[in-house]
């Protein structure tokens, strides 16, 4: 049994389809790859799992049972964390505020002090940053954030949308970084990311997306030695 | 005609009055900052909590203020009702028809008054009622400023909750960034309840808060309602600062104008700040509104 299984996913806003009869499946452990081009439905399926949108057909199964009815707020009690695009921190919380929201559920609220320490270590400048307003971080400061606050709710699958958009390419490295880091420390990663080198470089698989469809399913390094890859995404 | 003493008189009025003001805007805002509707039932349910006041007073002789601990917490329970039951099915529907819900709710509320308890006046009057003393040469009326006092310190206990609270914590996440409370697990649906609720149990103890020197009758809201809007307005929309502050602005406003013009026209300093507002500082005087 896969940690999250996605079987036959169509997702559609209003009559547009955005996914058709997607499957894919995340192992525990593992980090995974979801790359394609803007509009490709990335977003989308993120949004599909955290419970923000609802499939017109198809179910999503996380450790074997169906989440795709759920409710937002449960389907992060049972572990499935979102960063969304964009960040959508709470601006004029302190980042202290931002953090401490991240363990809003019971079972995370438990354990707060010592995420906060945790998180605290894996981003020494949010340390720094406790007190003041969020809204008030540089851009790749902010994604530190996002990404802080997903870890406050100790999540069993860590989904991060586009953590690397917009910044600096020495802080996209940084992030990239802290993200194989995480997964080190025994979290599932499912990566939705343009950035298709750095995600296949980091993944043990990737999926790639077009136009809402699953069109290539391998390891990291077979899709980034794929003919069709190297040419539409890797602009080789 | 406009002497010192009418002058000072007029601003301890004003101020008096203002907290209670700053209290009713204080709910309304945070309605409106975790909700995004204007709740016109708003001064409604401050009318049924004055009802509650008289009625516990009338017949179970039950002191005004100490009234405040059944109809607080009672009030806060009708809120996340209201909420649930009338509110929350129609979240998707068009803004117009929203406003047009709270609109109906305060008409609806008002005419059960009037059925059920007639359109007389009624009266609390508890033993101090009248007591007052002299500031230099104004009169100070003792539950006018009993009501001020009380109002700020449920402000202030507001302004604290939010801000150390888990739960007050989400409410501000939830104004601001809708999508990302949700992603963190917080049931945004109870919270926009108990918002709500928070803001029926504000205006409840304000409108305790006032018995002792005003009239209570089905319409009585009306007027709270509108110079809670036009603080709100003030202050900037969902800003809970702004609300207290700019409680004491159309306190101010609306007391100096009574006493500077002829009767009909009192309330014209109070309208004209607020569309002079609106025409230059939409996001509200102290800026920090988040107004969509
Ligand atoms: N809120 C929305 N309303 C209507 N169409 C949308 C909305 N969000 C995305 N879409 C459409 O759905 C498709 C997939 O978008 P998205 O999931 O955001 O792709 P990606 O994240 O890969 O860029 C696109 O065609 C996009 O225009
Ligand atoms: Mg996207």
């Amino acid at each position: 049994m896969s940690l999250l299984e996605l079987s036959n996913l169509d997702v559609a806003y209003g009559d547009l389809p955005a996914l058709s009869d997607v499957s894919l499946a995340v192992e525990a452990g593992e980090t995974l790859s979801v790359v394609g081009a803007n509009g490709s439905g990335k977003t989308t399926m993120l949004r599909t799992i955290s419970g923000l949108l609802r499939p017109r057909r198809g179910e999503v199964r996380f450790e074997g049972e169906r989440i795709d009815r759920l409710p937002c707020h449960r389907v992060v009690e049972r572990g499935v964390v979102h960063v969304p695009e964009g960040r959508k921190v709470f601006p004029s919380l302190a980042v202290r505020e931002n953090l401490e929201l991240g363990s809003y559920p019971r079972a995370a609220r438990a354990h707060r002090a010592d995420s906060l320490e945790r998180v605290f270590s894996l981003f020494p400048r949010l340390r720094e940053r406790a007190g003041q307003a969020a809204g008030t971080l540089s851009g790749g400061e902010q994604q530190m954030l996002a990404i802080g606050r997903a870890l406050m709710a100790r999540p069993t699958l860590l989904m991060l949308d586009e953590p690397s958009l917009g910044l600096a390419p020495l802080i996209v490295t940084e992030i990239f970084r802290t993200i194989d880091a995480i997964h080190r420390a025994g979290v599932t990663v499912l990566l939705v990311e343009q950035n298709t080198r750095q995600a296949l470089a980091l993944s043990r698989r990737g999926y790639v997306l077009e136009n809402g469809r699953v069109v290539l399913v391998g390891t990291g390094a077979e899709l980034l030695g794929n003919e069709h890859v190297k040419r539409a995404y890797l602009g080789m | 005609m406009f002497s010192l003493d009418l002058l000072l008189q007029a601003v301890v009025s004003g101020v008096l009055l203002g907290g209670v003001y700053g209290l009713v805007a204080s709910g309304l805002s945070l309605i409106f900052g975790v909700l995004r509707i204007i709740n016109f039932a708003h001064g409604a349910v401050m009318m049924l909590a004055m009802y509650a006041t008289y009625w516990l007073f009338a017949l179970l002789h039950v002191d005004p203020y100490l009234s405040i601990v059944v109809t607080g917490p009672a009030f806060f329970l009708l809120g996340m009702l209201i909420q649930r039951v009338v509110i929350e099915p129609n979240r998707f529907a068009a803004e117009h028809n929203q406003l047009l819900l709270t609109l109906g709710l305060a008409l609806f509320l008002e005419n059960l008054a009037l059925v059920l308890w007639q359109g007389d006046f009624r009266t609390v009057r508890p033993a101090y009622a009248n007591a007052s003393f002299t500031l230099g040469e104004a009169l100070v009326e003792v539950p006018r400023l009993v009501a001020c006092a009380g109002a700020v310190v449920m402000a202030l206990a507001l302004f604290g909750f939010l801000r150390l609270t888990d739960v007050g914590k989400a409410i501000r996440a939830l104004a601001e960034e809708p999508e990302g409370a949700m992603l963190m697990g917080i049931d945004v649906g109870r919270i926009r309840a108990v918002a709500f609720g928070i803001g029926a149990g504000c205006v409840a103890v304000a409108g305790a808060l006032v018995t002792p020197f005003f009239y209570v009758a089905p319409d009585v809201g009306e007027s709270f309602n509108i110079m809670a809007f036009v603080v709100v307005v003030l202050g900037g929309m969902g800003n809970f600062v702004g609300a207290l502050l700019g409680g004491f602005i159309v306190g101010l406003a609306e007391s100096l104008g009574a006493t500077a013009l002829p009767g009909s026209l009192k309330q014209l300093v109070v309208f004209a700040l607020f569309v002079l507002v609106l025409l230059f500082r939409p996001a509200g005087l102290f800026g920090g509104g988040r107004g969509r």
